[in-house]
């Protein structure tokens, strides 16, 4: 219904066609139903996750045995909100309250990867089955990445020397009434939206012009089936571009339609996610090189996998 | 009354140091407020998603910028 409502506006009222035509239905299409379903999800997301912060995760994970700790810290990566600017009083505080290092990766993996802005931007632009594939692989991921790790016994390069708690950590609660939790959700969603619907309309601009004017033909040479490094050359692509993450979805979404294989697809948007510089540079000053070597080349490891596997499997 | 604003200098941190003296300031009571930003000293008070936000020694708020009357009623309570 609102494709027809937008081809009407573009072809009959505006009376556009050709080339330019298609790319203003496309833009006015994409950027609209976009922004309604960031705002939509992010809402939805934020709201659930007035149950849960970072404290509750960590009691919650205190004592849990190493695999069990690896799925549970990974799942609770998709609800838990993340910023870069956290990272070391999360790392350190899940040191202090004994919870090993594998399971504290699993989490650092898995909660930029699931951040509310990618899993509404890939449930609008490529719907839900691609959406469950991403997370379903982006936790893979973060439990077997995480639980590598934990097995390789890095605890010496973590440079800063924290006392472990004695005992257990007492239960967080957070008590807050319906209201309170939607007005949470609402602020945090308005928030959100205004820094990232310019990106939107950049992303979405950009990939309404390639797909009015770039032939299919073109991308799916650089970016298609014969070349086999494509998927290399997106993981690496995509690690400088986290905080864009809002902008570079919708352009990928274009390219795949243009002929670029979903594989690479995947792996771009989860390098774009998962890997991201500042990060590093925030965790470098508790972390020895070697540390965040290692978690960089394991995830990238693992994300170059899945797009290859996905390339083969639906070739 | 002491208040403590915990954050090891990011973006956020900064902003709800800001809203605190605001919200000090609308007050009108009279306040010791101390900017926390060492890390062991904050994992002192169990906090590991900053900012946070201390009043006389208890922990009532982790991992978000409050706004001006939400500092008030922590204040007040």
């Amino acid at each position: 219904m609102w494709q027809e409502a937008v081809n009407y506006l573009t072809f009959n009222l505006l009376g556009l066609s050709g080339h330019l035509g298609e790319s203003i239905n496309f833009f006015i299409y994409d950027t609209i139903k976009i922004w309604f379903l960031l705002i939509a999800i992010i809402f939805v997301v934020s709201y659930l996750r007035t149950h849960f912060n970072t404290e509750y995760v960590r009691a919650h994970l205190q004592g849990k045995s190493e695999l069990y700790g690896n799925v549970l810290a990974a799942l609770f990566g998709i609800i838990t909100p993340f910023c870069s600017c956290s990272a070391i009083p999360l790392f350190l505080g899940f040191i202090q309250a004994r919870i090993p290092i594998g399971v504290t990766f699993s989490f650092l993996i898995s909660s930029p990867m699931n951040n509310e802005i990618a899993i509404a931007l890939l449930f609008g632009l490529f719907g839900w089955k691609v959406t469950a594939i991403y997370i379903g692989f982006g936790l893979l991921v973060a439990i077997v990445g995480g639980f590598v790790i934990g097995k390789l016994g890095m605890e010496k390069y973590v440079l800063m020397d924290v006392k472990p708690m004695e005992g257990e950590l007492e239960e967080v609660k957070i008590s807050l009434s319906m209201k309170e939790r939607a007005t949470e959700a609402y602020i945090y969603t308005a928030d959100i939206f205004k820094q990232i619907y310019l990106y939107v309309l950049i992303g979405v601009g950009v990939g309404a012009i390639i797909h009015g004017y770039i032939p299919a033909t073109f991308i799916a040479q650089y970016a298609g089936a014969n070349n086999p490094f494509a998927v290399l050359v997106a993981v690496v692509m995509g690690i400088p571009m986290y905080s864009n993450a809002a902008g570079v979805m919708p352009l990928v979404e274009v390219l795949t339609q243009k002929g670029m294989l979903l594989g690479t697809a995947l792996s771009f948007m989860m390098a774009v996610t998962a890997l991201s510089l500042p990060e590093a540079m925030i965790l470098k000053k508790i972390l020895h090189i070697r540390l965040i070597g290692v978690f960089f080349g394991i995830v990238g490891f693992g994300i170059i996998c899945i797009g290859y596997l996905f390339n083969f499997i639906l070739k | 009354m002491k208040i403590e604003v915990l954050g090891t200098g990011c973006k956020k941190c900064i902003e709800l140091e800001m809203i605190v003296k605001q919200a000090i300031a609308k007050s009108g009571k009279f306040v010791q407020l101390e900017k926390v930003d060492d890390i062991m000293k904050i994992m002192e008070y169990q906090v590991v998603s900053t900012p946070g936000l201390v009043i006389d020694g208890k922990v009532v708020s982790t991992g978000k910028v409050l706004s001006v009357s939400e500092v008030l009623e922590f204040m007040n309570s």
